[in-house]
C-alpha cells in the first residue's frame, strides 16, 4: 500500500483513504452509497470507469460528478447525491 | 509541408500503439481520454501497487512517452461541431480540437444483463469491480461470487484472489462443451495459454462452474447472497460482493456521431483501419472484440495509416489476422445462452438511470417507444447500460446516436473561457 493517508468527508464523516485513491472507492470504504435512485434506493458503483454514471455524486458542492473517474484530495467533500 | 496533426481517442493499448506509431512516423500526435491516466481498462494503473506494474503496459507507456506525443487525460468528447473538430468537455469547460487525422480507440465495456437484485450495493461488474480494487478498494477477507461470461472472469477472479479476498465460485455460463474448441485453439497462442494457466493456479481450489449462471442477488440495504443455476437445479451462496459481467460490448457511439459506417455492432474498418468517413481510422474493441493483442496490432496499423505509411508491413497483417480469429473464436465460446437474456422478474429494474422496471417496458413496442412512454434510456448514461438489456430482453436496436454524448454541466456553456462560444464554433 502507498504510505501516504489523506483525510476526505464522506456525508460529514472524516474517513482516512491511500494517497491516489479513486473517490468511488472510497465511498465504498466509508460504506455510503454514491447516489439514491429516483425510486430511492441506493446505489453504488457499477461499471467502475465512467459509463454507467451510477457513480455520481456531490463532490465539493459539485453534483454529478464522477466518482469512478475521480482521484481523492485532501480535506475533499464529497456527498451521497438524491 | 506542415506535420500532419493527428488526434487519438483513448489512451488503451489501441491508442496508445496508433498514437506512438503516427508520432514516430512524423506527425504532431495529441491522444484524449475521459480516465486520469493513460492505459485504458485492461492496464488500469494500481494505485496500492504502484511498482508492481504490467511489464507490457510500462512498455506502451514508455514508448508512447519517447515518440513524443502528448496524452490530455481528463477529456471526454461530446460533440462533433464540424467535419474537423471535436469538442472535449473537461472540468465543466469546452474545448475543441482540430484534426487532419482522427484515430479511435474507444474501447469496450462490460455488457450488463438485469436479474433481480443486480442494483443492490455489493454488485458490480466483474472488470468493475477490479477497477475499485486497482482504485484502492480493499477486498480482503470479503466473500465474493464472480459471474457471467468470458475470459475476464478468470483474470477478475485470480486478481480478487491476489488482494485476499475469498472468491466463493466463479460461475460461466458457456457449458464446457462449448468452451471446449477455444481452449483447445489456445494451444497456438502460447502466451495466452500460459496467463490462462497463471489464473487457474492463482485460484487454486476454487470452483470454476461452467454452464451455470446467476439468477437472483439477495439482500436489504447491500448483496447477502447470490442464487445459482445449471438450468436443472438452484442453489444459493452466502457472500459479500457479486462481480458479474456478461463479456464485452464496443463503445462505438462517437464513431457513429461521426458517420462511420456499422457492422453489425462493430465499426467497419478496410485493411489500413480506416472506417467509412475518410481519414478517421478506428482500431481495438469497437472493430470487434478481440483482446489486447489485437487492440494494440490494429492501432499500430492505424497510426502508420495516418501518418502515410502504405502499406502496412506484411508482419502486421499477419498478427492482426492471428488475432482476428482468435476474436471470432472468443465470441463463439463465450455466446450467451438464452437463458441469461430473460433472467428479469416482473420488478427488475432495467434502466437504472430512470428506474424502469421490465414489466413497464414489457407493453412498448421498441427502442424509441420505451424512451418516450417510460425514459428508459433517457438518463445520464443515454442507453450505455440499459440499450444492451433491452436488446437482449427485447430484441430492441438503439436507433440514433446524438450529441452531447455525456451529459455536461451547464454551467460549462455559460462559460466565457469555453471555446465553444468562440465565433468559428457552432
Amino acid at each position: 500500500m502507498p504510505d501516504q493517508q489523506i483525510v476526505i468527508h464522506v456525508n460529514g464523516s472524516p474517513i482516512s483513504v491511500p494517497a491516489g485513491s479513486m473517490l468511488s472507492a472510497a465511498l465504498l470504504m466509508a460504506s455510503a452509497p454514491c447516489r439514491i435512485s429516483t425510486t430511492g434506493e441506493p446505489r453504488t458503483a457499477l461499471c467502475g470507469m465512467g459509463i454507467c454514471l451510477e457513480c455520481r455524486a456531490i463532490v465539493n458542492g459539485v453534483p454529478h460528478t464522477r466518482t469512478c473517474q475521480t482521484v481523492c484530495q485532501e480535506g475533499m467533500r464529497v456527498e451521497t447525491q438524491s | 509541408m506542415k506535420p500532419a496533426d493527428v488526434l487519438v481517442i483513448g489512451a488503451g493499448p489501441a491508442g496508445l500503439a496508433a498514437a506512438t506509431a503516427a508520432s514516430r512516423n512524423g506527425c504532431r500526435v495529441a491522444m484524449l481520454d475521459d480516465n486520469p491516466a493513460a492505459g485504458g481498462q485492461i492496464w488500469r494503473a494500481d494505485i496500492t501497487r504502484p511498482h508492481d506494474e504490467d511489464p507490457a503496459r510500462a512498455a506502451a507507456i514508455a514508448d508512447f512517452h519517447t515518440s513524443g506525443a502528448a496524452l490530455l487525460p481528463g477529456r471526454r468528447i461530446v460533440d462533433v461541431p464540424s467535419p474537423s473538430t471535436l469538442l472535449a468537455e473537461a472540468g465543466g469547460h469546452f474545448e475543441t480540437y482540430r484534426w487532419d487525422r482522427l484515430i479511435l480507440a474507444t474501447g469496450a465495456r462490460e455488457r450488463f444483463l438485469p436479474f433481480p437484485g443486480w442494483t443492490l450495493p455489493g454488485v458490480f461488474g466483474a472488470g468493475g469491480l477490479q477497477a475499485l480494487v486497482k482504485g484502492g478498494y480493499p477486498v480482503a477477507g470479503k466473500r465474493i461470487v464472480v459471474a457471467g461470461t468470458g475470459p475476464l472472469l478468470l483474470a477478475v477472479a485470480a486478481h480478487l484472489r491476489e488482494y485476499g479476498a475469498s472468491i466463493v465460485t466463479v460461475v460461466e455460463q458457456a457449458s464446457t462443451l462449448q468452451m471446449l474448441p477455444f481452449a483447445a485453439s489456445l494451444l497456438r497462442s502460447p502466451g495466452k495459454l500460459l496467463q490462462g494457466a497463471g489464473y487457474r493456479r492463482t485460484l487454486g481450489a476454487t470452483p470454476y462452474q461452467t454452464g451455470c449462471w446467476p439468477i437472483s442477488g439477495q439482500g436489504d440495504e447491500t448483496l447477502r447472497s447470490v442464487t445459482l443455476t445449471n438450468g436443472r437445479r438452484t442453489w444459493t451462496v452466502e457472500c459479500d460482493l457479486l462481480a458479474c459481467g456478461f463479456h464485452l460490448v464496443p463503445n462505438t457511439e462517437l464513431a457513429q456521431l461521426l458517420g462511420c459506417t456499422l457492422q453489425g455492432s462493430f465499426v467497419q474498418v478496410d485493411s489500413q483501419q480506416q472506417t467509412s468517413v475518410a481519414g478517421i481510422y478506428c482500431a481495438g474493441e469497437p472493430t470487434g472484440i478481440a483482446g489486447v493483442d489485437a487492440a494494440q496490432v490494429q492501432g499500430e496499423i492505424a497510426g502508420l495509416a495516418a501518418a502515410d505509411c502504405s502499406p502496412p508491413p506484411t508482419r502486421l497483417l499477419a498478427r492482426r489476422a492471428k488475432e482476428a480469429a482468435f476474436g471470432r473464436r472468443l465470441t463463439h465460446a463465450f455466446r450467451l445462452r438464452p437463458e441469461v437474456l430473460k433472467l428479469a422478474s416482473q420488478e427488475t429494474i432495467v434502466c437504472r438511470c430512470e428506474d424502469v422496471t421490465f414489466s413497464q417496458l414489457q407493453t412498448r413496442s421498441n427502442w424509441t417507444d420505451a424512451k418516450l412512454h417510460t425514459r428508459c434510456g433517457m438518463g445520464p448514461c443515454q442507453g450505455r447500460i440499459c440499450g444492451s438489456a433491452t436488446e437482449a430482453l427485447f430484441g430492441w436496436q438503439l436507433t440514433s446516436v446524438r450529441a452531447p454524448l455525456f451529459p455536461i454541466p451547464v454551467s460549462a456553456f455559460c462559460d466565457e473561457s469555453s471555446s465553444l462560444n468562440a465565433p468559428s464554433a457552432r
